[in-house]
């Protein structure tokens, strides 16, 4: 019988290899969760993938362009955008604190900002940035209700006292903060007023406040009179209750289930590790109810793809060019780009993935990874332990019983609906 | 030069039919739906459908329904404007792109109607947004959910209600219990040595497994019953010799065949064959035309006119095919005045085209004026909700207030001859 480490690895991370499951069973549960959630030391598989330096914007102080120069310019942030979102693949891949590498991954989800609208991916890096270093979530509200390339997204460039936009102060209500039904429609009209003034700088790669675009006036929101501007007004959602437990919330959906409402009990646990993501997941995991929600998760594209790398040895830096194109490619077409999330709400979760579009991409991404993966021999059995799977179901034991070309064998196991749901 | 596309659009758009989805809907096979056509087939013959066109980026309206008689168009668009003598002749003010001949034929038999100045009010410019607000009908607030989807869930349709030729389920057929199925027109590629038995054995469910899991192998059979279509269809069209050059549209295979042709072959195919999908939805992309707009948009305009002129003189072959409405919308239409690099930028208001053998064909709604713009752009003077309020009351049967949704009073147009 499964003993859970493995849910937890699977959860916790993109995807443990065999040698990091036995390891971590010999230490037993909650040593395992220990090194997940509070990992000791520098993260060294992370050091061989560095955050890039894409330099200053392509748009940098650059003023009436040609139709020519434009195209080049376009085609130069096309490139970096591409080389951003292989750098982060990467990462995933090779950092050994999965679980931290992984939160990152979901607070660009929560904060969903994509490069598809911002342009910019300097703007998308330096939000990434705040999003790694922001030691819990109150020090990621204070930078991100500024962040340029979210200020972007959510239009807050067009907020000024003259002409008042509501998108980014009813995201910061609604999604990223409190979660729907906390607050009025008069409150999210004053926030907006509270946020205006904000605008980014391809120049300076950051946002800029501009005073004389900022309402300086007496807003009322949640019942609190001020003068409120974008940090008194993160102060002041911060301190509602609503905030701990929607965080809390927004955790469960991604690392318990999608489905299954968190169980109050829990979610108080969890609200007294606020605003500590990594010990708000150390409380969940840690929890029972997170035992009884294998398998009613499908992995995310993102998920899939960077498991199975590791799992097979495999380094996206490693792979020929035009290889890691088709994969970003393919992983778009699965519906999960990092960087370029579908709207604002981030992404979808469960059967959304599981469409028959999806399986034909699925089974071509598996072919291309199976072309790079050199292993002597293959069972079926040595398969399920090289993609940590306790057990094949009957039915795709049949299928890879069938065959004895490795190259297949992988293929197999990697689309096979036992390894895409967990 | 942000080349948007449909699938970008599909991908990046704020409704997913997470909901519906997860309720176990959405993907289902081209050959599942045409087994639905035996039930009963001189039902489905006498059902009306609706054909919805979707073009992706903005078509520019004003080169499309030409006011060659303004001089303000000739003035703000030197460059792209068209002369006189050059455009199909509507009226003594509009006329249509000179290369639209088919359409042109539709409109004198009286089987085109042209709804002028369509909008919403407030315009949002970005695509996501404007598609958003187009597919979802709702240009106040977001919603969840399409349309259609809405229909969908209020007259608890089957999957095969509505359907879907694109890579990804539109956001106009998401339902918050119901969705549309999406019909991949690509057949399937499989990597060397994985066999169609091996992806059959795989969508086996196992007795006990988890739900999803069970889901994931049930994409699998949805994936080879395509499959098992399209093969069978190509072998049966290279039997068979086209007749006519209106018989090629039928063509299913890749090649020549622009993607809205292909569509349209097997929307054609699924109605002549007696299947009970009500909805179809297809669409042609690359209408966002920032640079160098002429060329490039007369050849998509030229696509456009090919597939539709072909299908609905098709359609009015058989019972079945006069029941069928076009209707064809894209986000917005561009600014009157051309960019510097001869292009147009994202606009306002543009004309919705709908087609078919009981259309009540002509202009309807005013077309917007040139000497009094809005910021540089058109005035909305018809709201799309009006075009699409009289497709659920025309072509569904349905209330239009009910899923047009919003608290909005559509305002019928008697686009449809039998009404």
């Amino acid at each position: 019988m499964s003993d859970g480490i493995d849910l937890l690895l699977r959860r916790a991370g993109f995807g443990a290899t065999a040698v990091e499951l036995s390891a971590a069973r010999q230490a037993g549960y909650d040593a395992a969760l220990s090194a997940l959630v509070a990992p000791p030391g520098p993260d060294v598989g992370a050091m061989s993938a560095p955050i890039p330096n894409l330099g200053p914007d392509a748009y940098a102080g650059k003023r009436d362009l040609t139709y020519e120069e434009k195209v080049k310019l376009e085609d130069l942030r096309t490139a970096q955008t591409e080389q951003i979102t292989q750098w982060w693949l990467n990462r995933m891949t090779v950092a050994s604190h999965q679980a931290v590498e992984k939160l990152v991954f979901f607070w660009h989800g929560h904060w969903a900002t994509s490069v598809k609208k911002v342009r910019s991916p300097q703007l998308m890096l330096q939000q990434h940035r705040t999003l790694r270093s922001a030691p819990d979530f109150k020090a990621m509200s204070r930078k991100m209700v500024t962040d340029a390339a979210l200020n972007h997204y959510l239009d807050g460039h067009l907020n000024t006292r003259q002409a008042p936009n509501e998108n980014l102060a009813r995201e910061l209500f609604e999604l990223f903060v409190l979660g729907i039904g906390q607050y009025t429609e008069k409150d999210i009209k004053e926030a907006g007023r509270a946020l205006t003034g904000w605008r980014f700088s391809l120049t300076k790669g950051s946002s800029v406040f501009d005073p004389r675009a900022h309402d300086a006036g007496s807003k009322n929101i949640l019942g609190r009179r001020g003068h409120f501007a974008a940090d008194s007004l993160v102060e002041l959602l911060l301190t509602q209750d609503a905030c701990p437990r929607f965080i809390a919330a927004r955790l469960w959906y991604r690392y318990g289930s999608a489905t299954e409402a968190i169980p109050g009990r829990l979610q108080d646990k969890m609200v007294q590790a606020f605003p500590k993501p990594l010990d708000m997941l150390r409380a969940l995991f840690g929890d029972e109810a997170f035992h009884a929600t294998g398998g009613t998760m499908v992995k995310q594209p993102v998920e899939w793809f960077v498991g199975a790398m590791r799992q097979l040895g495999l380094r996206p830096s490693n792979l020929p060019p035009e290889t890691r194109k088709r994969v970003l490619r393919d992983l778009e077409s699965l519906g999960q780009l990092p960087f370029a999330p579908p709207n604002v709400g981030g992404w979808p979760a469960g059967g959304a993935w599981l469409t028959s579009a999806a399986a034909q991409v699925r089974l071509r991404l598996a072919g291309t990874l199976a072309e790079h993966v050199s292993v002597s021999s293959l069972t079926p059995e040595n398969l399920a332990y090289l993609l940590c799977v306790e057990r094949w179901t009957n039915r795709t034991y049949n299928v890879l019983r069938g065959t004895q070309d490795r190259r297949l064998l992988l293929i197999l196991g990697l689309v096979s609906p036992d390894y895409l749901v967990t | 030069m942000d080349a948007l596309t449909r699938r970008r659009f599909l991908l990046a758009s704020g409704v997913v039919a997470g909901g519906a989805l997860a309720a176990g809907v959405g993907g289902m096979g081209l050959a599942e739906l045409l087994r639905t056509a035996a039930a009963d087939p001189s039902a489905a013959a006498r059902t009306k459908k609706l054909v919805l066109v979707t073009l992706y980026g903005g078509n520019d309206g004003l080169n499309t329904v030409v006011p060659y008689a303004e001089s303000v168009y000739h003035a703000a668009r030197p460059e792209l404007a068209y002369d006189a003598g050059k455009v199909l002749h509507l009226n003594d003010a509009l006329g249509l792109n000179p290369v639209m001949r088919g359409m042109k034929r539709l409109w004198d038999e009286k089987r085109m109607a042209i709804v002028l100045g369509v909008g919403y009010p407030k315009p949002d410019r970005s695509h996501f947004k404007s598609m958003d607000i187009w597919q979802t009908a709702s240009p106040v607030e977001p919603v969840t959910t399409g349309w259609l989807g809405r229909w969908l869930d209020g007259t608890n349709a089957s999957p095969e209600a509505a359907v879907s030729f694109e890579p990804v389920l539109p956001p106009v057929l998401a339902g918050e219990t119901r969705a549309g199925s999406c019909v991949n027109v690509g057949g399937m590629e499989l990597p060397p040595g994985i066999t169609v038995d091996m992806v059959a054995a795989l969508g086996q469910s196992e007795p006990g497994e988890p739900e999803l899991q069970a889901r994931a192998a049930g994409a699998y059979r949805d994936l080879l019953r395509v499959e098992g279509l399209v093969r069978g269809a190509e072998q049966h069209q290279t039997s068979a010799s086209p007749a006519s050059e209106e018989a090629e549209v039928l063509t299913t295979g890749p090649g020549t065949r622009s993607v809205l042709e292909t569509q349209l072959a097997l929307v054609t195919r699924c109605i002549e064959a007696g299947v009970p999908t009500q909805v179809y939805s297809v669409s042609l992309d690359g209408f966002d035309t920032h640079a160098m707009e002429r060329a490039g948009h007369e050849s998509l305009l030229s696509r456009l006119d090919r597939a539709l002129s072909a299908f609905v003189t098709r359609m009015a072959r058989t019972e079945a095919g006069r029941q069928v409405t076009v209707v064809v919308y894209s986000e917005f239409g561009r600014r009157v005045r051309a960019n510097a690099s001869q292009g147009t930028d994202h606009g306002t208001a543009g004309p919705v085209f709908v087609l078919g053998p009981e259309v009540a064909g002509g202009f309807y709604g005013e077309q917007p004026s040139l000497a009094d713009l809005d910021d540089g752009d058109l005035k909305v003077t018809t709201d799309f909700r009006d075009v699409f309020g009289t497709v659920l009351t025309s072509v569904l049967g349905a209330d239009p207030d009910r899923y047009v949704g919003g608290g909005y009073r559509t305002k019928p147009l008697p686009l449809l001859a039998a009404g």
